[in-house]
């Protein structure tokens, strides 16, 4: 089996593995997590299809800024540290 | 029924307090959940007979909420795989779906004169697309300023000290040593990439977009290293409006000229340059440009609204 062959399917396998286990993350932190190493995962998965834009494009939007919403927004809600019950 | 559903319109019933916590559920034994069962259902009996009635069709709407939320995802993903079914398999010739595709690359460094033929598509042919986009995204931007931005105007009088709390509130990232020294090596590194992604768009893979999110991360790891003070020195609130108030303008102007000329038949005045130079491609690297800078913007404005309520500082 070809060497790239090879690297799609365990991408692709490492791809469903995050879509599934997303939904079974015990804290939302780890939740966010696994849906930025799922946009890394899917950033290779671009590049192994020719299409070296959208990998850019997913690198910095999926794995890094949406990533970084999504935990601003959980400290918005007191999911991970910060004080509780502080209303702000 | 519909007293049922008039009292849940008005806020006054939560169907979802009677769920139990999925943990409590897994943690009792089953015996003791037939116990709550039978003691409900004992419960449910002793009421009068109209609040019985509601009762009993809550919990109807609770056995059929399970079962329409799964019956909706599998419709759902029956659709989907049946969609994709259709789609034409990778790297396959598909004569009917490609007919567009096959002109663009054709004809796309002659007509457009970029040699990333995906530059010449979203900012060429498919620019009204690339407009829209960056107006959501500065629609979506003053969205979350109407609903975050906590100014002087903008304040209750009980959140007087806000500042002072949102301070304590938030870890001091800057007082962070090890995150203040890779964000100092990071930081530039990351803008100077951004800047290079967003201008060489129409020569490689890049442009206004990626280009604009990897500016904005870079402000955002700048600022959570070395402090908000410190860009917002760089980044007033005044340069921040105007910066992507003059951007999307531009977009507008320049693409709305080219619009006009190119649906009229008229001549278009902007010169093409040889493909491959750094000034080239027409208006793409000028609307790379502008695109990247409202797309930096927003991202930038997102962190800095969601962190602490103003862009800029005060």
């Amino acid at each position: 089996m070809d060497v790239l062959e090879l690297c799609r399917i365990v991408l692709l396998a490492l791809l469903l593995g995050c879509a599934v286990t997303v939904n079974l993350a015990k804290s939302l932190l780890q939740a966010v997590i696994i849906f930025m190493a799922y946009s890394s995962v899917m950033c290779l998965l671009w590049i192994l299809m020719e299409s070296p834009d959208l990998a850019i494009t997913e690198a910095a939007v999926g794995a890094g800024v949406s990533g970084m919403l999504f935990l601003l927004t959980l400290k918005k809600l007191h999911q991970i540290g910060g004080k509780d019950g502080e209303e702000l | 029924m519909k007293r049922t559903f008039q009292s849940w319109l008005e806020g006054d019933l939560d169907l979802l307090s009677e769920i139990p916590d999925a943990a409590e559920v897994r943690n009792l034994s089953r015996r003791k959940l037939k116990d709550i069962h039978k003691e409900e259902r004992s419960r449910i009996r002793a009421l009068p007979v109209t609040r019985r009635v509601a009762r009993l069709e809550r919990r109807a709407f609770r056995s059929w909420y399970r079962i329409l939320a799964v019956g909706c995802c599998m419709a759902l993903l029956g659709v989907f795989l049946f969609m994709t079914a259709h789609v034409t398999r990778y790297g396959e010739e598909n004569p009917r779906a490609s007919e567009v595709a096959d002109r663009y690359l054709a004809h796309g460094v002659e007509e457009t004169g970029a040699i990333n033929a995906v530059a010449g598509m979203i900012l060429d042919y498919r620019a009204f697309d690339t407009l829209g986009e960056s107006h959501v995204l500065f629609t979506a931007l003053i969205c979350v300023m109407v609903l975050l931005q906590r100014d002087s105007k903008n304040m209750r009088p009980d959140y007087e000290d806000y500042f002072r709390i949102r301070q304590e509130w938030y870890y001091p990232t800057e007082q962070d040593p090890i995150l203040r020294r890779v964000g100092m090596v990071l930081g530039p590194g990351i803008l100077m990439l951004g800047c290079y992604i967003l201008l060489g768009g129409h020569l490689g893979p890049g442009g206004g977009f990626s280009g604009g999110a990897v500016l904005g991360t870079g402000l955002v790891i700048l600022a959570s290293a070395l402090g908000d003070e410190t860009v917002d020195r760089i980044l007033t609130g005044k340069r921040f409006r105007w910066i992507s108030f003059v951007a999307l303008c531009f977009y507008s102007l320049a693409k709305g000229y080219v619009f006009f000329t190119g649906a009229n038949g008229l001549e278009n005045h902007i010169p093409k340059g040889t493909p491959g130079a750094i000034l080239s491609a027409g208006l793409i690297l000028p609307l790379d440009i502008a695109v990247g800078l409202v797309v930096g913007c927003t991202m930038f404005g997102f962190y800095s609204l969601f962190r602490r309520g103003s862009i800029g500082g005060q």
